[in-house]
């Protein structure tokens, strides 16, 4: 049988989709809550009163764009993080997926698919949302989904190898606080990053999610011809999360 | 050519030896019994033989598949049923066993899940949730969920551990089907009854080992002759009677809060206290005086 069988793949994700029949409500519902809750709070509150415009943009565009790259982590790496735990250690799904014709890799690459179509859609809810606080339309919106779902497939494998790191559901704690925090709050998504110290400034380049908060405002307001570099930076993130996601996730599974 | 072909087979876990040296064939079609305490390397026996754990050393083959090279492909003519149960709790008995079906590439899946469902009896339960079915109807999923793709070897771990007794009956019926279908069953357990019921052939595991293997009524008459006497008395009579059997050159064996004498048919005069209760021996003397562990 060869490496990454269509079949194996389609067959993982299957299951999650039966799953994801039993939990779709309360998931779609903090997906359209919580940007919301952002943006009035945030939009609407700092943007009528401190704030009017950043680079350029009225403060609730400028928010309602970088909302999707919170939309996209905070819907990638946490359910990965823990599904995949869960998954391996206290259901043992993996290892009933595993007595069947898939391998750990073809078992990964499902599941960050899964994730990252998951994630590529309830990443557009932000903007959708935005669009009720006025921000316009725009074709190259049309391109949001798969910034979103390119971005989320490095986030998901992110969360797979922490998943597969660590001994203990509590560890998780230390990513949150130590990655993703950081990475969330220096994507550029309620102040722009120029108003970091010039080395923090160097650093945020390498966060993927500032690269997808560019992009989404870009793809709102007018693409430049770097963001096909930002586009190739968010595809080597994904495919090297992806190999890490396969090897510690082999060594977890396979004694 | 055997189903399973294992060759010196070891696997190391740091210090620990849980496979050391196994040599198994498993002929086609029959129901092998893999009976050894907890701990004598028969769940990592089974994983090795699915490739979710790897040799340090020997060669393994199952239905002619070397692994663990073709363990992908050799997983795709076999089922398993595992220990504890891993079914997904929040969905429909039918999309667990559809998933299942589609993971082993099976063409027309809802007629598989038709089979499955009816198999384990649980056609009027089809969509309800896995999460509002009783432990025996969870079991009887799990084993058809092994089952959607007609494996040719079929792999039991302990499949009725921690089962009530009437649940257990139920699942060993399942595994009779089976067998009269010609489906090879390689089943570790830890009960005995289960082993003496169920297979053709037992092998007894230890420490990593198969220390005995024969039909049930071979190892019995090899290991424990034809009779057992079994005496029931206050601890201090117990040793006394337990000193005389073995200076008769007897053999004697724990059997809860009783001794049991093995092989009471080859004794002298004096050797069996009259209060003995003599009953046919069993494959659980074999087990114990194998192992020297009590059996379930």
């Amino acid at each position: 049988m060869r490496r990454l069988e269509p079949a194996a793949i389609t067959g993982v994700m299957s299951r999650e989709v039966a799953n994801f029949r039993s939990y779709w409500k309360s998931t779609t519902f903090s997906s359209v809550l919580e940007p919301v809750i952002y943006l009035l709070a945030f939009g609407l509150g700092l943007g009528s009163t401190i704030v009017d415009k950043v680079e350029g943009l009225d403060y609730v565009e400028f928010v309602g764009t970088g909302m999707v790259a919170t939309a996209v982590i905070f819907s990638s790496a946490l359910p990965a993080m823990f599904g995949a735990f869960v998954k391996e250690r206290f259901q043992r799904t993996y290892d009933a997926i595993l007595a069947a014709p898939v391998d750990v890799e073809e078992l990964v690459t499902a599941e960050m698919l899964w994730i990252g179509i998951r994630s590529g859609f309830y990443g557009c809810f932000p903007l959708i949302v935005s669009m009720l606080f006025g921000l316009d339309p725009a074709p190259g919106m049309l391109l949001v989904p798969l910034f979103a779902f390119i971005t989320a497939l490095g986030f998901a494998a992110f969360g797979i190898a922490t998943a597969a790191s660590v001994a203990k559901i509590d560890q998780f704690s230390y990513v949150t606080t130590l990655v993703i925090t950081p990475l969330f709050l220096v994507a550029g998504t309620f102040f722009p990053i120029d108003q970091l110290p010039e080395g923090l400034q160097v650093l945020a380049q390498f966060n993927p999610l500032h690269q997808l908060v560019v992009l989404v405002r870009h793809a709102c307001f007018g693409f430049e011809a770097t963001d096909l570099l930002r586009l190739a930076g968010l595809m080597v993130f994904a495919v090297v999360l992806w190999r890490e996601a396969v090897r510690r996730m082999s060594k977890r599974l396979i004694d | 050519m055997p189903a399973i072909e294992l060759k010196g087979v070891v696997k190391r876990f740091g210090e620990i030896t849980a496979v050391d040296g196994l040599d198994l064939d498993v002929p086609r079609g029959i129901c092998l019994g893999l009976l050894g305490p907890n701990g004598a390397g028969k769940s990592t026996t089974m994983r090795l033989l699915t490739g979710q754990a790897i040799a340090d050393q020997g060669s393994l083959r199952v239905l002619g598949h070397e692994l663990p090279a073709e363990a992908k492909e050799a997983r795709a003519e076999m089922g398993v049923v595992p220990q504890l149960d891993n079914l997904d709790v929040d969905v429909s008995v039918q999309d667990n066993l559809a998933v299942f079906a589609r993971l082993y590439r099976v063409k027309d899946v809802r007629a598989a899940v038709d089979k499955g469902l009816e198999l384990s009896r649980l056609t009027d339960r089809r969509t309800d949730s896995v999460e509002q079915l009783s432990g025996g109807m969870r079991r009887r999923l799990l084993l058809a969920r092994g089952l959607m793709h007609e494996p040719d070897l079929m792999l039991l771990d302990e499949p009725t551990v921690g089962l009530d007794p009437q649940i257990r009956t139920q699942l060993w019926s399942l595994v009779d089907l089976l067998r009269s279908q010609g489906v090879t069953i390689l089943m570790s357990t830890h009960y005995i009854e289960e082993a003496q019921r169920l297979a053709d052939e037992v092998a007894v595991m230890a420490a990593g080992k198969i220390i005995a293997r024969g039909k049930p009524h071979e190892l019995i008459a090899k290991h424990a002759g034809r009779e057992t006497a079994e005496v029931y008395a206050p601890p201090e009579r117990l040793a006394e009677v337990r000193a005389t059997a073995e200076a008769h050159g007897l053999t004697v064996r724990p059997a809860g809060p009783a001794i049991a004498i093995v092989g009471s048919e080859r004794a002298t005069d004096g050797a069996i206290p009259p209060e003995a209760i003599v009953r046919a021996a069993s494959l659980e003397d074999v087990f114990v005086l194998l192992t020297g562990e009590e059996a379930e």
